[in-house]
């Protein structure tokens, strides 16, 4: 989707997310070589697994950075959605099925919320966001009265849901087939076609470049900056059940701090935080780079913590290539 | 010159405390390339904002096509027919050109955007131009003057029957203005009517038809461009009552010291090879139009802006300026255009503000002396005779003028000898006016010396012992105070390279 012809591959694609895919490549060759045991089936599927739940919250959030905005609510929310939907189906005992619509449907509802305040009351995004943040963290204990949810297992009533995210069974590898994968790159392809090719899209990134230039052509502001927040709540509220679907158990209270590694892995993937670029393919590869630095460093004697040291200096050095590259032009 | 496609006539219009337009007429005829002048401030904007539906008149009427009409928003006069191509570009900087043709009303397939389609048109739009602009670059990386060719691109696009043109060529290259009056010559061929707003006296004459000057918010009157003179035009502009006795001559002495002296100053296209002497106890005017890179150049000199090249000499001694920091160390002090932005902080107290450019020396250890503080403030509250209710009152609750006072009195206490005042009376009410000019002047008599930027020629020939004159960037006149007139200041700020 990006444009060739005079201009060279540097600018095609941009200097940051070049730099993003060649940190990726390094990093998968590293581990490939240092860490015994690396390069084998479960590690991959160890890898997609914990990138499924950030990975679709980044592709939400893309399009309210996209406009310019942020959004901060996405981890809680993420959480918070997720444990109203386990608590109706383990307490209320309503179908799965239904349980997952309510979830994505409080998502969307948290998204409309925050673009509302955005684009018609006018708050400025990080606070707004910042209080919905707030609210869903604390709405997800009052929900559940402070109780942890534990959603079914896969073979339990209601536990077909987790078959989206991982296949096990007979016949197939211990480590499951990653379905979850299949589903984020659908999910990454759509959103890349309504980015690019439809009005929606076209629209938010005009208004990310210059609202003021957007609005006075006669396109309704509104209503585009208030759907990128929406996408956002709809994305984190998948999120919270590809979360459940991995790691079953849920606290109450959790998902701060998700809403920024979603963000560094969109900044990674040259996304602009003053708005009117961005690319979805570019938010992946930066989702990438941080679960496979998550999942990698204890194969080369490395705690996980260590991926948040490494994650910072690659979000610091990706971003400083692009500042460098536009300030020479 | 066909018919008349648009008669504006009577218009008046009212901001609170300001009489903005009064009673102006204007008249445009099919394939009529129409020229609208004025100083700044004169209202030629504003007319045009009432025009495309951004302000609402209070009085007056529009007739466009023989009916008559009323926009209430940019999209509705554009509707109609009539667009503005703007001084400041409205561009999506990251869409490609054809996508920021044709937003909002793009073409579709399906549900999808047809982006290879918007590219054809474009591409056969910009066939019809004559100009070699390729659909599918990134708008941010065309030249100001390519983007503005974009702007003309669009306005064709929309069927426009009215195009206004808002300063074209302010940003343009000799090349591309020819390719400019290139197009505008064929789309009066194609008979449109264009408004063409401009400072430049030779453009005006080179491709309107007719003029039309506006002063001060009226109606001086439209003439025939061939039967007129330059002079005529610019006599027609300025000629009004000078009701604020210019300086018959200079107040500095001879042999007075220069105490400024800046050296072939560049820092972008707003400030070329600038070169000019500030004597003690003097007055420097700088005139010239908007965008002629005044402010530019004062922001250069205080380094708050980068510069590219240049020396700068305080008191015989080179200074080495690269921040605000260094200017203020070496004595110069500067009074934005911008208060509210630059020059106080409006929801401190006025003497924290005062304080504010030398707090080191209102402190004992880590804590300020609040007592020194408000021995400072109360000094220079009765010295410059600021209205506050007390020196604890918030910046915010003074009027323009007092919150001026506050940003002088800043730079006084920081010691300050040589003062930038950009702009040194916007917005401020007539009475404090010339409260700001005595103040100005007895300054000067003690010995500090001032550069003052201003718009008004009324207030350069009031205050001014010196003026320097500048268009474009450059230098392009200096004049004693004894030699300026109106019309001598309004030709040196005219003059293109």
């Amino acid at each position: 989707m990006e444009k060739t012809g005079k201009k060279g591959i540097f600018d095609a694609i941009g200097t940051q997310k070049l730099v993003a895919i060649g940190a990726l490549v390094v990093l998968f060759i590293f581990f490939s070589f240092a860490g015994s045991n690396f390069f084998q089936y479960s590690t991959f599927v160890n890898i997609l697994d914990s990138s499924y739940y950030i990975g679709f919250m980044a592709i939400g959030v893309t399009f309210v950075i996209i406009t310019g905005g942020i959004d901060l609510s996405i981890g809680t929310l993420c959480i918070c959605c997720s444990l109203i939907g386990g608590t109706l189906f383990m307490k209320a005992g309503l179908p799965m099925a239904l349980c997952l619509i309510i979830t994505l449907l409080i998502g969307c509802l948290f998204g409309l919320a925050n673009g509302l305040m955005v684009s018609i009351m006018g708050l400025p995004a990080f606070i707004a966001t910042l209080g919905t943040m707030m609210i869903t963290r604390g709405l997800g204990s009052i929900v559940t009265g402070t109780a942890s949810v534990t959603f079914p297992q896969t073979n339990d009533v209601g536990g077909w849901f987790r078959n989206i995210f991982k296949l096990k069974g007979e016949g197939l590898p211990t480590a499951g087939i990653p379905t979850g994968f299949i589903l984020l790159i659908i999910m990454a392809i759509l959103m890349a076609v309504l980015l690019n090719k439809t009005r929606p899209g076209r629209y938010i990134l005009a208004l990310g470049s210059n609202k003021e230039a957007t609005r006075l052509s006669g396109v309704n502001v509104v209503k585009w900056e208030t759907l990128a927040f929406v996408i956002s709540g709809f994305f984190a509220a998948l999120a919270g059940i590809s979360y459940a679907a991995t790691y079953s158990t849920l606290m109450p209270g959790t998902g701060n701090g998700f809403e920024l590694d979603a963000i560094a892995g969109v900044v990674i993937g040259g996304t602009s935080l003053s708005g009117g670029v961005g690319s979805i393919a570019g938010t992946l590869i930066g989702v990438f780079i941080m679960s496979v630095l998550k999942t990698g460093l204890p194969f080369v004697g490395l705690q996980p913590h260590w991926q948040l040291f490494i994650t910072g200096f690659v979000l610091i050095v990706a971003v400083f290539a692009d500042v460098v590259n536009r300030r020479k032009q | 010159m066909g018919d008349v496609i648009l008669t504006m006539k009577g218009i008046d219009k009212s901001f609170p405390g300001v009489h903005a337009l009064k009673e102006v007429n204007l008249e445009l005829r099919k394939g009529e390339v129409h020229a609208l002048m004025g100083e700044n401030g004169a209202g030629k904007s504003t007319l045009m904002k009432v025009l495309t539906g951004i302000y609402a008149k209070d009085k007056g009427t529009i007739t466009f096509e023989g009916k008559e009409v009323e926009f209430k928003t940019p999209k509705e006069a554009q509707t109609a027919g009539i667009v503005i191509v703007h001084q400041e570009l409205n561009m999506m900087n990251h869409l490609t050109v054809a996508q920021n043709i044709f937003i909002g009303r793009e073409s579709m397939n399906g549900k999808m955007i047809n982006d290879r389609k918007m590219n054809e048109e474009a591409a056969k739009l910009f066939k019809l131009l004559n100009i070699d602009i390729d659909p599918k670059e990134t708008m941010g990386r065309l030249t100001v003057g390519r983007q503005q060719m974009c702007e003309i691109a669009k306005a064709i696009s929309t069927d426009a029957k009215v195009i206004v043109f808002d300063e074209p060529t302010a940003a343009l290259t000799d090349a591309e203005i020819t390719e400019l009056f290139k197009i505008i010559e064929d789309l009066r061929k194609k008979n449109i009517g264009i408004i063409y707003i401009s400072h430049r006296m030779d453009e005006i004459k080179r491709i309107t038809d007719r003029v039309t000057v506006m002063r001060d918010g009226e109606y001086v009157g439209t003439v025939v461009t061939k039967d007129t003179t330059k002079d005529d035009i610019i006599n027609m502009m300025v000629g009004r009552v000078i009701y604020e006795d210019p300086k018959t001559e200079s107040n500095v002495p001879k042999n007075a010291p220069v105490v400024l002296k800046v050296e072939h100053l560049n820092a972008g296209k707003m400030v070329r090879d600038v070169s000019f002497e500030l004597h003690k106890g003097e007055i420097l005017g700088f005139s010239g139009l908007m965008g002629a890179g005044r402010t530019e150049t004062a922001r250069a000199l205080f380094g708050a802006d980068k510069k590219d090249s240049g020396e700068i000499y305080v008191n015989g001694k080179k200074v080495n300026i690269k921040s605000p920091q260094d200017a203020v160390q070496a004595g110069i002090g500067y009074l934005s255009e911008d208060r509210k932005r630059y020059g106080v902080v409006v929801d401190k107290t006025v003497a924290e503000n005062t304080t504010m450019a030398s707090l080191e020396n209102f402190t004992n250890g880590i804590f300020v002396n609040n007592k020194k503080e408000k021995e400072i403030t109360k000094k220079y509250v009765d010295a410059l005779k600021t209205k506050t209710p007390s020196i604890e009152q918030k910046v915010k609750n003074l009027s323009g003028g007092n919150q001026q006072k506050v940003v002088i009195a800043k730079w006084l206490t920081r010691n300050c000898d040589i003062l930038i005042f950009d702009e040194p009376t916007r917005g401020i009410d007539v009475g404090a006016k010339s409260e700001i000019y005595s103040l100005m002047n007895d300054l000067v008599k003690q010995g500090k010396s001032i550069i003052m930027i201003s718009s008004e020629l009324t207030e350069i020939l009031r205050m001014s012992d010196r003026i320097v004159v500048m268009c474009e960037g450059r230098k392009t006149g200096e004049i004693g105070i004894a030699e300026a007139t109106q019309e001598s200041i309004m030709h040196a700020a005219t003059l293109r390279e």
